[in-house]
């Protein structure tokens, strides 16, 4: 038997709701995206539900810590469709079992959150560590991301909090969204860029006139920070993956 | 004027990368003030330079003017090199423009010794001041404690600084004597220990008062250059012990010696740092810290340097062999640390699933366990039953013949047969 979902969070608790109600043994749960109907197995398409997604979230807030929510919120922004899977698993297995289940690391489903969520948060680190901003002439300092896992949700308060006195803006370029944080609040935006425009680099006539400096600057740091004798290419690697070095001032080709 | 700032930021930064603390970590620094930054519990390595070490920090000298000369530094007032200084401004405009940028997670500041100690220090506090005071900056500092400098000003700085440091620069006070006749260790002991009276003191406070504020809120730490003087690793790591305990340091660094003097005291120019030997002296900082050994199990007279092979963890275990093997499914969370190819994230999660049921191999392999490596110091529900008992050193070939030393290339120990 497969569930199929909308691919939203509330969708997926919906599905686990659905799942007591009828108790039909066991089940996989699919997205709609990622969904083959199969000659002989039998489907069901959930219908996304509010309350009993919230009803879902009230009881998986009563069973788990705050620590292993946010394993949960993390494991489904990682958008990977045997995530989703786990995620549906991992809830009918904490209903069904006393509290302190999810401390389980024999279980599969325990073990692929944590992983999941491990992934997530490193790629949320990397993001709160590799974000370059720009100063443009108007004053708000801009980022252009393509991140692995959807963590714009993950690292807004983390900005917010850090530059309180700067406007900045960070865009996912992947999934066409971004954040504006106005000096008071952080929002939500989508930005129509003219087209033929360097949506990673815009070209320095909309920068702030001190932008190029700093980025020089930044460069000649990063070459006279580094000990010719301890060359260790491999490590450098391992720790700047090369997809990240697009973003990075130091990195960029003068 | 961007030529001339760019010169000196040249000059200044390639003179304070020998300094290799580079944490952010352990900040509590809030932006209460709305003003520009805070302190991240775990820090942040912003990025990483071509020899593979973390940049966290604007590591900069505010200048490499100095009245002394220790052979091991290459600001040494006898080496014919470049000199600059920065002006406050200019420190402070940097740091503030690295900021904004998110390049940095902060500022970390030292210098050579110009004129004196003090006067050295003052112009330490004024950047520091002058960052947190008018530019409403709640950044990272990472400040040096000039030895030598007056109580006030040092206990000034620590207000405003999150971690201050000061280098022994040689394990031991016969290898200080050698290079930098001038200096010794009591100078490095006296501030040391008067930060961390200091430290003590406020957090008494702080369970009095409501309102105290921060004094050096990530604590202390040093660093010792290995390989320039013949110490053994016993005698490093042993004073690494010594002033974590007396301290509180929060770490002690190990800088691999990179040569940049011809003295005959000194590794001739050109010598490879000794990148192993510095891997395997952090190993052994961690095992003391994370994994609950003594340094005397690791470092003894009968052993008075760590394995060049193999890492201190196995080696310990190789010599201690009565040990092993360890049940994985009934022994305490300590004797699961000392067991080679587990590390702490692993031991925790062990002690967790068992809970639930005997362990299996695949689920440790599952966990995150370096089965491999384990496997020789370890019986869980399936392992398979094994007639004959291996010799430590029998493990240590087992094991040394399906890994391969990422430091090989340098490492010519092997003589091949074929």
């Amino acid at each position: 038997m497969t569930y199929i979902f909308d691919g939203s969070l509330q969708g997926l608790l919906t599905a686990s709701f659905e799942w007591f109600e009828r108790k039909p043994g066991k089940v996989m749960l699919k997205s709609t995206e990622m969904f083959q109907p199969e000659a002989f197995a039998e489907s069901l398409t959930v219908m996304t539900d509010a309350t009993k997604a919230d009803r879902v979230w009230a009881g998986l807030q009563k069973k788990l810590k705050k620590e292993w929510l946010r394993k949960f919120y993390c494991s489904y922004l990682s958008e990977i469709p045997e995530a989703y899977n786990h995620l549906f698993q991992f809830t009918l297995y904490i209903f069904q079992n006393q509290l302190g289940a999810e401390n389980n690391y024999g279980n599969e489903h325990v073990i692929a959150l944590a992983k999941y969520a491990k992934s997530v948060e490193r790629e949320k680190h990397r993001m709160e560590a590799f974000i370059r901003f720009q100063k443009t002439g108007d004053g708000i300092f801009y980022a252009s991301i393509d991140p692995d896992f959807n963590v714009l949700p993950l690292i807004s308060n983390h900005f917010k909090n850090r530059y309180a006195d700067q406007q900045w803006v960070i865009y996912d370029l992947k999934r066409k969204y971004g954040l504006h944080y106005n000096l008071t609040t952080v929002e939500e935006i989508t930005i129509s860029f003219t087209n033929g425009i360097n949506k990673q680099n815009p070209s320095s006539i909309l920068m702030d006139e001190g932008e190029a400096l700093y980025a020089t600057l930044w460069k000649d740091y990063f070459k006279s920070a580094n000990i010719v004798a301890r060359k260790n290419t491999k490590l450098h690697v391992q720790h700047v993956p090369k997809r990240y070095w697009k973003y990075l001032t130091e990195k960029a080709p003068v | 004027m961007s030529d001339r700032i760019r010169e000196k930021l040249n000059i200044l930064a390639d003179a304070a990368k020998y300094d290799v603390s580079c944490s952010s970590s352990g900040g509590t620094r809030k932006n209460d003030t709305k003003g520009l930054g805070n302190s991240h519990t775990s820090g942040i390595c912003h990025t990483y330079t071509e020899d593979g070490r973390c940049v966290s920090l604007l590591k900069i000298l505010l200048t490499n003017h100095c009245i002394y000369d220790c052979l091991f530094c290459v600001s040494r007032k006898s080496n014919d090199i470049k000199r600059a200084a920065f002006t406050v401004d200019e420190v402070v405009e940097l740091t503030m423009n690295f900021y904004r940028r998110n390049y940095i997670e902060g500022l970390f500041l030292s210098s050579g010794i110009f004129k004196n100690a003090d006067f050295t220090m003052e112009r330490l506090l004024l950047v520091v001041k002058k960052l947190r005071l008018e530019q409403n900056y709640n950044g990272y500092i990472h400040l040096k404690t000039i030895p030598g400098a007056s109580d006030e000003l040092i206990k000034e700085a620590g207000l405003y600084a999150d971690r201050m440091s000061i280098n022994l620069e040689m394990p031991t006070e016969a290898g200080l004597k050698l290079l930098a006749p001038e200096k010794n260790h009591a100078d490095v002991i006296k501030p040391l220990d008067f930060v961390q009276k200091q430290i003590t003191q406020f957090t008494a406070d702080k369970k009095l008062i409501k309102h105290v504020p921060k004094f050096v809120p990530a604590g202390q730490s040093t660093q010792m250059v290995i390989g320039a003087t013949p110490e053994s690793d016993k005698d490093i790591m042993y004073t690494a012990n010594a002033f974590y305990k007396n301290f509180s340091l929060k770490r002690v660094y190990y800088s691999g010696y990179v040569p940049i003097s011809n003295d005959s005291r000194m590794p001739v120019l050109g010598t490879q740092p000794p990148l192993l030997r510095e891997n395997r002296l952090y190993q052994t900082d961690w095992l003391m810290r994370f994994y609950g050994f003594k340094v005397q199990e690791i470092l003894n007279d009968a052993n008075p340097n760590l394995d060049v092979d193999i890492d201190p963890k196995l080696s310990w275990a190789i010599r201690n062999m009565q040990h092993f093997p360890v049940d994985i499914n009934t022994a305490d969370y300590k004797m699961i640390l000392r067991i080679p190819g587990i590390g702490v994230m692993s031991a925790k999660k062990i002690v967790q699933a068992r809970k639930f049921g005997k362990l299996r191999i695949d689920q440790l392999k599952k966990i995150g366990v370096a089965y491999n490596r384990a496997k020789h110091f370890i019986v869980c529900l399936d392992s398979p039953y094994q007639l004959k008992d291996y010799q430590g050193t029998q493990i240590k070939a087992f094991i040394l013949a399906e890994s391969k030393s990422k430091y090989l290339k340098t490492d010519n120990n092997q003589i091949l047969l074929f």
